[in-house]
C-alpha cells in the first residue's frame, strides 16, 4: 500500500509541469490560435524561474520571474503570429529554437548553484493519514495551483461570458469579428495566458522537481503538453485525466523495469507515445461528427476595415 | 490612432524580392547591438556567419552537404501544408526510411551482392518512410485524429525503434558491442561526387526533387488540386476534388522524401546506421518550408541559407568563440525577421482613426 | 553612422591582427564537446581538462572548442572545421565521435587527434577513457556495507560495455560482503534528463533500494536520494552540494593531467599513437573523499583502492560465474582481459534483471 501512495505521489510530481503548460495552451488553442513554442517558453521559464529564486532565495519570486519570462516570449509570438499574421507553426518553432538559445545565455551563470526546492504542504494529523493523506494534504505549491488552475479554466470557458466569447473566436473569428469583438487582442491575451502558463511548468522544474538549472533539462516536455491538448479533445477535464496517465505510464515502466520484467526498455519508453495515438484513435472514432478541434484553430485572421 | 494590418488586393511582387533583404538587414542590425553587448567585434563575427562560409569551396560543399536533407523534407512537407495537411511527423519518416533502408545493407554485408543494392535501400526507404506517415494520414482520413499529435507521437515511437534494432539485432559484432552497425561495404553507400570532399549523390537527387516538384506544382493537375484544396477546400469541393485522397497522397510523397532523406545521410555522411542520426532535421525542414513560402525554388534557397547560418556559428564559435546559445537566438532572430517581412507581401500597414460605425460591414 | 562603421573597421584590423600574431606561436588545441558546457556532468569536466590545460600552458597554447556537437552528421564537419582553423591536437570527447575522427584523421595526417572511450586507432589517432569500473567495484563494497535493506537500485543510461562493466563490478564487489545483495536496475535510455532521472531514483528507493547509484550524468539522482534520507554515489563530477549528507563518494573524471600531459609531448615533438585506459593508478579518474561513512568503512575503501592501485586487486578476478551459472571464460590469466571488460555484455550471477539485447 506504502508503494502505491509512492507510486502516485510520483506520478503526480512528473504529471503536474505538463498539466499547468497544457492547460494554457489549451486557452490558446480554444481562442484559436496554435502556439508550438511551448517548448521554448518553458525553458526560457525555468532558466529565469531558477535565476529568480537563486537571487531572491523565494521559489514563489522564483515562479514569478517563471511565469513573466513565458508571457514574454508569448509575447513574440503574439507580436508576429497575430499583429504581423505570421504562419503560425513556423513562428512558434522558431520562438523554440530562439527560447533554447536563450536560456542557455541566462543560465550560464547559474550552473552547478543549489536551490532548497519548494516546500510540501504539512498538516499535522491529516498529512500523515496513511495511503491518501500525503496525496491529497502532502504536495508542493505548484501541484495545488495546477488543480487549481484546470478547474478555473474550466469555469471560465463553459460557465463565464468572456469564455463562450473566447471560444467563439476560436471556432469562427469572422463571425466573432462580425458580432463586433476584438478577436486578435482576445487571442493575444489567450497566447500570453499560454505563455504565463508555460513559463510556470517550466519553472516548476528547477523550482520543485530538480532543485537546479541545468540547460535543456524541459526535456521536450513542451512537446509532450501540446500533445496531452489534442488528447484531450481540448476539454479541461480530460486534459487532466490524460496528463495524470501520460505522467502513470512513465512512472510505471519505470518501476515494471525495477521489478524485472523482461521487456525492451525502449518498448517501455515507447508506450505513452503509443497509447497516445492508441487513445487519440480510439477517442476520435467514438465521438460522431468529426472533430472537437476548435474550427479556426491555426488559422490567419485580419480583420477586414 | 491604430497601426494595423490590412490585406492588399494582390501580393506585392516587389515586396517578395526585397523582403529577404529588409529582414537581412534588420538581424544584423540586432545582432551588432547583442555582440556589442557580449563585447564581442560585430563586423568579424559577421563576417564569420555570412561571408567566411561562402568563401572557400570546402564551406560551400558542406552547406550543400547540410542543406540536402533539409531541402528533401521540407519540398515533401511543402505538398503536406499547401494541401492543408499538417504532417509534423517527418523526423519519425526519416528515421523508418533510414531504418528499412540499412535492413538491407546489414543484410548483405559481407557478401558479394552487386550495384543493386543501394538503388534497393534507397527504394525501400522511401516506401517505409511513405507507409510510416500514412499511419497518421489514415489516422486522420478514416478515425479523424488529429494527424499534428499522432505524427509528432510517431517520431519518439520511431527512435526507439532504431536504438532498440543498433543495440540489440543489427549491433556491429564486431563492435564491442557499442550502439552501431558495422559501416556499409561501398556497394552500400552513396557515392561522393569529388573525391575527398564530403559533397555526394544525394545534392544532386536533392536537386532533381526539387525540380520534380516545381514540374507538379505548376505544371499539372494534380499540383493545381492540392493547391485548390488547400488554398479554397469550398472551390475544390465543388470541383470534384476529394481531399481526403488529397491528404493520403501529400502524406505518402512526404514520408518518401523523408525516408530517401534518412536513407541518404546515414549511407553517405555516417556510413552506418547508429542513435541520433538526425540532428532534428525533419523539425528544422518544418521552418525551411515555411521560409521557403512554401515554393519547391524558395525551399531551396532558404535550405541553404539556414545551412549556411549553421556553417557559419560553427566558424563563429571557433574563430570569435561565440558561444552556440548565441547562434540559437541568431538563428531565432533572423527567423522571425524573415517570417515578418514575408507577411508585407500579403498586407500592408495602415493607421486607422477610431471610427467603428464606418468599418464594420465594409466586408 | 559612417563614424561608427569606420570604428568598427578599425576594431575589425585590429583585432585580425592581434589573432594573426598570437595564432603564429602558439600550438592550438582543439575539443569536441557532446553537450553544453554547463552539464555539470560529461562535457563539464571535459570542459574542467580544458581549462586545466590552460592554466598549465596558458602561454604555449591556444583552446577551441565546440559544444552541443551531436554524433551524427554533424560530427565529421565539426571535426574538421577545427582542423581548417589550425588546431594541431585535437580530443573528440565521445564515443559517437570515433567514425567521424577516423575519417577526418585519415584525410588530415599531419594533425593529432585523440578520441574518448572508443577502440579505432590511427598512426595519428590515439584512444583514451578510464577503468572507471575500478571505482565501481570500491562503491559496491561500500553499499553493501551501508545498505540495510539488502537492495541496491542504480540508473543506467545505455547497456553499453562500459555501463554493463560497472554494474558487473559493483554486483562482484557487492557480493564478498553480503552474497545474498540484490541490485535493482531501470535503463533511464538517456544520458541526460534530470526530471527522467529524478523519476527513477524515486521508483527504486519506492521499491525498497536503499542506496542509489547512478551511471546517468546529473545530480537529480542524488538529489531525490537526499531528500528521502537515503545514500548514494555521484558520478562524473563532484555532487556533494546536491547531497552533504547523502554522497558516500563520486567518481571524479580528471581529464586535465592527461590532456596536459598530451599537449606537452605534442609541444615537445614525442606525440605518439596510443591507448590509455587508465585506472586508480593513473590521473584519468579519481573518488572523491569517502563521507557520510563509518571510520571502518571508510578504512575498508581506502584499502580497496591501495589494493586496486597496488595491483594486488582486480575487480574482475577468476573464477566469475555469468548469470546462465557457467563459468566465464578467463583470458587474462588470474583476470578477465581487457577486451573482455571493454567489450562486456553479460550479467555476473546475481543479478536477476535481463540484459536488454540479449
Amino acid at each position: 500500500m506504502e508503494l502505491v501512495e509512492a507510486i502516485i505521489l510520483s506520478v503526480l510530481a512528473a504529471s503536474t509541469p505538463l498539466l499547468i503548460a497544457a492547460t494554457g495552451e489549451l486557452v490558446t488553442e480554444r481562442s484559436g490560435v496554435l502556439n508550438l513554442g511551448v517548448e521554448g517558453m518553458m525553458i526560457v521559464g525555468a532558466a529565469c524561474g531558477f535565476a529568480g529564486a537563486w537571487l531572491t532565495g523565494s521559489i514563489f519570486i522564483g515562479a514569478l520571474f517563471g511565469i513573466a519570462a513565458g508571457t514574454l516570449m508569448s509575447l513574440i509570438f503574439a507580436l508576429m503570429a497575430l499583429g504581423l499574421a505570421v504562419n503560425q507553426v513556423a513562428t512558434g518553432l522558431a520562438l523554440t529554437i530562439l527560447g533554447v538559445g536563450l536560456s542557455g545565455l541566462i543560465g550560464a551563470g547559474f550552473v552547478g548553484e543549489r536551490i532548497t526546492p519548494a516546500a510540501h504542504l504539512h498538516i499535522p494529523g491529516v498529512t500523515d493519514i496513511p495511503l491518501f493523506g500525503r496525496v491529497l494534504f502532502g504536495e508542493d505549491g505548484f501541484v495545488y495551483v495546477s488543480i487549481a488552475l484546470v478547474i478555473g479554466v474550466s469555469w471560465f470557458l463553459y460557465r463565464t461570458r468572456a469564455g463562450l466569447i473566447l471560444r467563439a473566436c476560436g471556432d469562427n473569428h469572422a463571425s466573432a469579428h462580425a458580432l463586433g469583438y476584438p478577436v486578435l487582442r482576445i487571442r493575444t491575451f489567450a497566447v500570453m495566458f499560454g505563455g504565463a502558463c508555460a513559463g510556470l511548468a517550466g519553472a516548476y522544474l528547477p523550482l520543485a522537481y530538480t532543485p537546479f538549472f541545468i540547460p535543456g533539462m524541459t526535456a521536450g516536455r513542451g512537446w509532450i503538453a501540446l500533445a496531452l491538448v489534442v488528447f484531450s479533445s481540448w476539454r479541461p477535464g480530460r486534459l487532466v485525466v490524460g496528463a495524470y496517465l501520460f505522467g502513470a505510464v512513465t512512472i510505471l515502466q519505470l518501476h515494471a523495469q525495477g521489478w524485472g520484467v523482461g521487456i525492451p526498455s525502449q518498448f517501455m519508453s515507447a508506450l505513452p507515445y503509443l497509447a497516445t495515438v492508441v487513445v487519440l484513435v480510439l477517442i476520435s472514432r467514438a465521438r460522431s461528427g468529426g472533430s472537437t478541434a476548435p474550427a479556426a484553430l491555426g488559422t490567419v485572421f485580419v480583420p477586414d476595415r | 490612432m491604430q497601426l494595423v494590418l490590412e490585406k492588399r488586393a494582390e501580393r506585392s511582387g516587389t515586396i517578395a524580392l526585397v523582403s529577404p533583404l529588409i529582414a537581412v538587414g534588420l538581424t544584423i542590425a540586432t545582432m551588432v547591438i547583442l555582440f556589442a553587448i557580449l563585447g564581442k567585434n560585430p563586423l568579424l563575427a559577421l563576417h564569420a556567419y555570412f561571408i567566411a562560409p561562402l568563401t572557400d569551396g570546402y564551406s560551400l560543399q558542406e552547406i550543400a552537404v547540410k542543406a540536402t536533407p533539409l531541402v528533401m523534407i521540407a519540398i515533401g512537407l511543402s505538398l503536406c501544408y499547401l494541401a492543408k495537411a499538417w504532417n509534423i511527423g517527418a523526423e519519425g519518416q526519416f528515421l523508418i526510411g533510414a531504418v528499412a533502408g540499412s535492413w538491407i545493407a546489414v543484410r548483405t554485408q559481407g557478401t558479394d551482392a552487386g550495384a543493386w543494392v543501394l538503388p534497393a535501400m534507397l527504394i525501400l526507404a522511401a516506401a517505409a518512410g511513405a507507409l510510416y506517415a500514412l499511419i497518421p494520414a489514415i489516422c486522420k482520413v478514416r478515425f479523424g485524429a488529429s494527424e499534428i499529435l499522432t505524427s509528432l507521437m510517431l517520431v519518439y515511437v520511431a527512435d526507439l525503434f532504431l536504438d532498440y534494432l543498433v543495440r540489440g539485432p543489427w549491433r556491429d559484432p564486431h563492435g564491442f558491442n557499442f550502439p552501431t552497425t558495422a559501416e556499409f561495404d561501398p556497394v552500400a553507400t552513396v557515392p561522393l561526387l569529388i573525391e575527398g570532399g564530403r559533397l555526394h549523390l544525394g545534392s544532386i537527387i536533392a536537386l532533381l526533387v526539387v525540380a520534380a516538384a516545381a514540374i507538379l506544382l505548376g505544371r499539372t493537375i494534380k499540383g493545381f488540386e492540392i493547391r485548390v484544396v488547400g488554398a479554397a477546400p469550398r472551390a475544390a469541393r465543388f470541383g470534384g476534388f476529394k481531399a481526403d485522397r488529397l491528404v493520403i497522397l501529400t502524406f505518402a510523397i512526404s514520408g518518401a522524401l523523408a525516408g530517401l532523406a534518412g536513407i541518404i545521410e546515414v549511407a553517405g555522411p555516417i556510413g552506418h546506421l547508429q542513435p541520433g542520426i538526425s540532428p532534428g532535421y525533419g523539425f528544422t525542414a518544418i521552418i525551411v518550408a515555411f521560409l521557403g513560402r512554401l515554393n519547391p525554388l524558395g525551399i531551396l534557397v532558404a535550405g541553404l541559407f539556414l545551412a549556411l547560418t549553421f556553417i557559419g556559428g560553427e566558424q563563429a564559435q571557433i574563430a570569435m568563440k561565440i558561444p552556440l546559445d548565441v547562434t540559437k537566438v541568431f538563428q531565432g532572430i533572423l527567423l522571425f525577421y524573415v517570417l515578418a517581412c514575408d507577411s508585407l507581401i500579403l498586407y500592408r500597414f495602415k493607421l486607422v482613426f477610431p471610427n467603428r460605425q464606418v468599418t464594420r460591414g465594409a466586408g | 553612422m559612417s563614424k561608427s562603421l569606420l570604428a568598427l573597421a578599425a576594431g575589425l584590423l585590429l583585432a585580425g591582427s592581434i589573432s594573426a600574431a598570437s595564432a603564429a606561436d602558439k600550438l592550438k588545441v582543439g575539443f569536441i564537446y557532446l553537450g553544453p558546457i554547463g552539464d555539470l556532468g560529461w562535457t563539464y569536466q571535459h570542459d574542467q581538462g580544458r581549462l586545466a590545460l590552460v592554466k598549465e600552458l596558458g602561454d604555449k597554447i591556444e583552446t577551441t572548442y565546440l559544444e552541443n556537437v551531436p554524433e551524427g552528421p554533424d560530427a565529421e564537419r565539426s571535426i574538421e572545421q577545427l582542423v581548417r582553423a589550425g588546431n594541431k591536437l585535437i580530443f573528440t570527447t565521445s564515443f559517437g565521435y570515433m567514425d567521424p575522427t577516423l575519417k577526418v584523421a585519415k584525410k588530415y595526417p599531419n594533425v593529432h587527434f585523440e578520441h574518448a572511450t572508443g577502440y579505432k586507432r590511427n598512426p595519428n589517432m590515439s584512444t583514451y577513457s578510464a577503468k572507471w569500473w575500478q571505482g565501481r567495484y570500491i562503491q559496491g563494497l561500500i553499499a553493501a556495507k551501508m545498505s540495510k535493506t539488502g537492495v541496491l537500485g542504480y540508473i543506467g543510461s545505455f547497456p553499453i560495455p562500459e555501463v554493463v562493466s560497472g554494474i558487473n563490478a559493483t554486483m562482484l564487489a557487492a557480493q564478498t560482503i553480503n552474497p545474498n545483495i540484490k541490485v535493482k536496475i531501470i535503463w533511464a535510455n538517456t544520458w541526460f534528463d534530470p526530471g527522467k532521472e529524478a523519476d527513477a531514483a524515486k521508483a527504486l528507493i519506492d521499491q525498497g533500494a536503499d542506496i542509489i547509484m547512478q551511471h546517468t550524468d546529473s545530480p537529480a539522482a542524488m538529489q531525490i536520494a537526499s531528500e528521502r534520507g537515503k545514500l548514494a554515489f555521484g558520478q562524473d563530477s563532484e555532487m556533494i552540494k546536491f547531497g552533504p549528507k547523502t554522497q558516500l563518494t563520486s567518481i571524479l573524471d580528471t581529464w586535465g593531467p592527461y590532456y596536459i600531459e598530451r599537449v606537452k609531448a605534442e609541444l615537445a615533438g614525442t606525440w605518439k599513437s596510443e591507448d590509455s585506459w587508465g585506472g586508480l593508478d593513473s590521473h584519468m579518474f579519481a573518488m572523491a573523499p569517502y563521507t557520510n561513512m563509518p571510520d571502518e568503512v571508510k578504512k575498508m575503501a581506502e584499502d580497496a583502492q591501495a589494493a586496486i592501485i597496488s595491483g594486488k586487486l582486480h575487480p574482475f578476478k577468476c573464477p566469475i560465474v555469468g548469470q546462465d551459472g557457467k563459468p566465464v571464460e578467463c583470458k587474462g590469466g588470474d583476470h578477465l582481459d581487457d577486451g573482455q571488460i571493454l567489450g562486456m555484455n553479460f550479467y555476473v550471477k546475481g543479478i536477476d534483471d535481463k540484459l536488454p539485447g540479449k
